[in-house]
C-alpha cells in the first residue's frame, strides 16, 4: 500500500521542465542548424584557405578524471590493455581493449546527464539530433583573466563586451569559453586542487541563464575538467552551467584545447559523441574548420 | 632527526651476477606441518592423541604407540644442545656457497632428539639452547638453535640472515605511500637502516598531508605509480626494477559496501582492480626482476610484502567486496609465492584486522594502528616467516579460522543481520 501512494505521489508532482516548450526550441533550434549548416559550408567553401584546428586531447591513462569524495561513485580514467601486437595472440595485428568513463578526455555532455534533463526527449548521446554535430563556434577569450584568477567566472557583462565587438552570439552556436588552461600539461596544475576544492574558471549562473534564454545556445565549451567553474559546488544552484544548459537541452564540450587557435567567430566545429545506447555523454574528437584570407 | 642512510658497497659490473640456488626442499607431507607452523613464526611437534609423545621428525604414526592419530602442537622449544660440528664440505650447491656452516643436535625437553643450525651466540655443547623455526630460502621449515633467553636476531648471524629478509641496507619499493599504512611502513623502513626507499604515487594532483614531510626522509625518493595502470607499472618496473630489493605492496582500495548497496557493482570493479589486478600487474612486470637479483651479494632481492586483510580468511558482509577483493588477492599470491621460491625469494602476507583509518571508522576497536601495522611488516622481514596476524583481532580470526573456518562464517554473517 505504502508503495503504491509513493508511486502515484511521484507521478502528480509536476515536472520542472516544459517538454512541448523544449521540443519547439529543439526542433527550431535542428532546422536553424541545417539551414545555418549550408550558410556556414558556403562561406568555407567561398574562403581561399581553410585551416583544420583539433581541438582534441590524446585519451590517455595520465589524463585526469573529475575528483570526486573516493565515497561516492567514481568516473574511471581512461586504460588500455594489448590484446595483440604481432605476436602469438595475434600474429598480423596489433590492437588494444580500453575502458573509461563516458566523461573522460576531451569529452562531450548530454542533456540526460544531470536531473534537470533527464526527463528532456532525446536526451541521450543515441538519441542526439545528427545535424547538431556540426555548428559554428564562438570563442570568448578569457585567457588573461584566467591567468589573473584560477577562479574567474565569466558573467553576462563579459559577454555583453564580447558580442559588442564581434557581433550578437547567433541562436544554435557553441559558446567557447576560452582560458589556456589546456596548456598546463603538467596534471597537477590542470586540476589545481588545494583543500577547499578545484580552483578552475567558469560562466556564473546568470552568465550560464543569459545563454540559454537569451541567445539560445547549442551548447557551452570550457578547456577545463566540467562546463561549470572548479568551484560551482557552492554556486546557487550548485554546478549552474550544468543544471541551465542540460535541463534546456543544451550540450558540454570539455577539456578542449587548442582554443587559441580559434578565431572570436567564423569556425565550425565538428563535436560527434559516440553513439552510447543511454549514454550520458562520450569521450570524441573535435575539430575546427577555420576560414583564413589568403596571404599577403 | 632521520637515520642516516646505509650505503652499500656498489657492485662491479663486470662480473656476472650469481644465480640463485636453494636449499634442499624436498620434505614428505607429513613434515610440511612443521613448515605451515613455521610460516606462522611458530614450532610445533606431532604429539600423538593416544599416549601424548612428541616426535621429530614427523611420521606417519606414533613412533611410540603406532597409533596414527597425530596432530600438531606447540613446543616452546627449550633443549639441550648434546653436540655440535661445522660442516666444510657439501655436494648440495647451496651448501657448497654457504660453508662453513654451524649444526648440532639438541634433545629438546620431552625426549625429541633433532639436527638444527647453531646460532653463533650459543656453545660450546653441551649447554642450554632454545629451538626456533625459521624459513630457509627454499620456504620450508628449518630447524635453528639460538640462546635460551634472549631475543635472537637472526640477521646479526652471517649465516641465519639468510632465513630473513632484513631491509637494513636494502632498497625498497613501498607501492603506495599516500595511506596512512603506506605513510608508516615507508617511516618504519626509514627507521630500520633500509639503503633507498621508492614510494609510489598515484593520482599526483591528489594531494594527502604527510607525503610531502615523507619526502624529506634522505632515503625517499617519490615516484609514479598507479596499480591500476598497467602502463604505469611498466614502466616503473623499466626504470628501478632491476634496483628493487623487497617490494612492499601497500596499494589498497577499502569501500564499505554490503554486495546489495547502489552502486557496489562498479566500487567492487575498482577495489578488485587495485587490490586483485593491481597485485597481477605488480607480479607481471617486478617478480621476474627480483628472481634474477635472488644471489647478488649481501642486500640481494629477498621478499615481497603484501598487506592483505583478515577479511580474506572470511568474508565480513558489511564490507563484503572488499573482503572478496582480498580473498582473490591472497589466492594469487599464493601462485605468486610458489613462483617467487624458485629463486629464493620470500612472498610475505600480512593479514590486519580493522585498521584505525578512515575505512574502519566505523569498527569497533581494537583497531590496528598504522604504525603498529608497519612495525609487523618490520619485524615480519627482520624474522623468518611468511603469514603475519598483526593484532588482536586478527589472531582472535586466525584462531577461529584454525579450529572452524564454517562455524566463524556463520558468526560473522549474524553481524550483518
Amino acid at each position: 500500500m505504502k508503495a503504491v501512494a509513493k508511486k502515484r505521489k511521484t507521478k502528480v508532482t509536476p515536472k520542472r521542465t516544459n517538454k512541448k516548450a523544449h521540443r519547439t526550441i529543439a526542433k527550431t533550434t535542428a532546422r536553424a542548424a541545417t539551414d545555418h549548416l549550408r550558410e556556414w559550408l558556403q562561406m568555407l567553401a567561398a574562403s581561399p584557405r581553410l585551416r583544420l584546428v583539433d581541438l582534441t586531447q590524446t585519451l590517455s591513462p595520465d589524463f585526469p578524471p573529475i575528483v570526486l569524495p573516493p565515497e561516492m561513485g567514481q568516473s574511471r580514467p581512461f586504460r588500455m590493455e594489448q590484446i595483440s601486437r604481432y605476436d602469438e595472440n595475434g600474429p598480423a595485428w596489433y590492437w588494444n581493449n580500453v575502458s573509461f568513463g563516458e566523461h573522460t578526455g576531451t569529452h562531450f555532455d548530454a542533456p540526460i546527464h544531470w536531473i534537470s534533463g533527464r526527463d528532456l526527449p532525446n536526451n541521450s548521446v543515441d538519441a542526439l539530433p545528427v545535424e547538431h554535430f556540426i555548428a559554428p563556434a564562438c570563442v570568448v577569450d578569457c585567457s588573461a583573466e584566467a591567468r589573473a584568477d584560477a577562479d574567474f567566472l565569466l558573467t553576462v557583462e563579459h559577454i555583453q563586451a564580447w558580442e559588442q565587438r564581434h557581433g550578437r552570439i547567433a541562436a544554435g552556436s557553441w559558446v567557447l569559453m576560452r582560458t589556456d588552461w589546456s596548456k598546463r600539461s603538467d596534471p597537477v596544475a590542470y586540476q589545481n586542487l588545494d583543500d577547499t576544492g578545484q580552483h578552475t574558471p567558469g560562466p556564473d549562473p546568470a552568465c550560464v541563464r543569459f545563454l540559454v534564454t537569451a541567445r539560445n545556445v547549442l551548447g557551452f565549451g570550457t578547456e577545463t575538467i566540467g562546463t561549470d567553474a572548479g568551484q560551482a559546488a557552492h554556486f546557487k544552484p550548485p554546478y549552474p552551467c550544468h543544471y541551465y544548459m542540460h535541463g534546456a537541452g543544451k550540450y558540454g564540450l570539455q577539456c578542449l584545447c587548442n582554443l587559441d587557435l580559434l578565431p572570436p567567430t567564423g569556425a565550425l566545429i565538428v563535436a560527434a559523441p559516440l553513439k552510447i545506447l543511454q549514454g550520458s555523454g562520450s569521450p570524441l574528437r573535435v575539430f575546427g574548420l577555420v576560414p583564413t584570407r589568403r596571404r599577403g | 632527526m632521520a637515520q642516516a642512510p646505509m650505503r652499500t658497497k656498489r657492485k662491479n659490473p663486470i662480473l656476472r651476477t650469481p644465480q640463485p640456488t636453494l636449499p634442499p626442499h624436498a620434505r614428505s607431507r607429513a613434515a610440511l606441518g612443521l613448515t605451515a607452523a613455521a610460516a606462522r613464526g611458530a614450532l610445533e611437534l606431532q604429539v600423538c592423541r593416544d599416549c601424548g609423545a612428541a616426535q621429530y621428525p614427523p611420521r606417519e604414526v606414533c613412533r611410540e604407540c603406532l597409533s596414527s592419530r597425530l596432530m600438531w602442537g606447540p613446543h616452546n622449544g627449550q633443549g639441550q644442545l648434546l653436540t655440535e660440528t661445522v660442516l666444510r664440505s657439501a655436494q648440495e650447491l647451496y651448501f657448497r656457497e654457504h660453508l662453513p656452516w654451524r649444526i648440532g643436535i639438541v634433545r629438546l625437553d620431552g625426549g625429541a632428539t633433532l639436527v638444527a643450525y647453531v646460532h653463533e651466540g650459543i656453545g660450546p655443547a653441551p649447554c642450554r639452547v632454545r629451538v626456533e623455526a625459521a624459513l630457509d630460502r627454499a620456504g620450508e621449515a628449518v630447524l635453528v638453535a639460538v640462546p635460551p633467553d634472549k631475543r635472537t636476531n637472526f640477521s646479526a648471524d652471517p649465516k641465519l640472515r639468510e632465513m630473513t629478509c632484513d631491509p637494513q641496507a636494502r632498497k625498497i619499493l613501498v607501492t603506495d605511500s599516500k595511506s596512512a599504512i603506506g605513510q608508516a611502513v615507508v617511516r618504519a623502513l626509514a627507521a630500520a637502516g633500509a639503503e633507498m626507499i621508492w614510494v609510489g604515487e598515484a593520482e599526483p594532483w591528489k594531494k594527502v598531508a604527510g607525503t610531502a614531510t615523507l619526502r624529506d626522509l634522505p632515503q625517499v625518493t617519490a615516484v609514479p605509480l598507479d596499480v591500476t595502470d598497467s602502463h604505469s607499472v611498466r614502466e616503473l618496473a623499466g626504470e628501478i626494477g632491476a634496483k628493487v630489493d623487497i617490494l612492499v605492496n601497500t596499494a589498497d582500495c577499502h569501500r564499505t559496501l554490503t554486495i546489495g548497496a547502489r552502486g557496489a557493482l562498479d566500487t567492487a570493479q575498482l577495489e578488485m582492480d587495485v587490490n586483485y589486478f593491481g597485485l597481477l600487474r605488480l607480479a607481471r612486470e617486478f617478480a621476474p626482476l627480483l628472481k634474477a637479483r635472488a644471489a647478488d651479494g649481501p642486500e640481494s632481492s629477498v621478499a615481497w610484502v603484501n598487506v592483505l586483510s583478515i577479511f580474506a580468511l572470511s568474508n565480513y558482509p558489511p564490507h563484503g567486496t572488499y573482503s572478496a577483493s582480498k580473498a582473490a588477492a591472497l589466492s594469487l599470491s599464493q601462485a605468486l609465492r610458489a613462483d617467487l621460491y624458485t629463486a629464493g625469494v620470500r612472498l610475505i602476507n600480512l593479514f590486519p584486522g580493522p585498521v584505525d583509518d578512515e575505512w574502519d571508522q566505523l569498527e569497533m576497536p581494537p583497531k590496528l594502528s598504522p604504525n603498529a601495522l608497519a612495525a609487523a611488516v618490520v619485524d615480519a622481514l627482520r624474522g623468518s616467516m611468511e603469514d603475519v596476524y598483526p593484532g588482536e583481532v586478527a589472531q582472535d580470526w586466525l584462531a577461529r579460522h584454525r579450529d572452524n573456518a564454517k562455524a566463524l562464517e556463520r558468526e560473522l554473517s549474524e553481524g550483518s543481520r
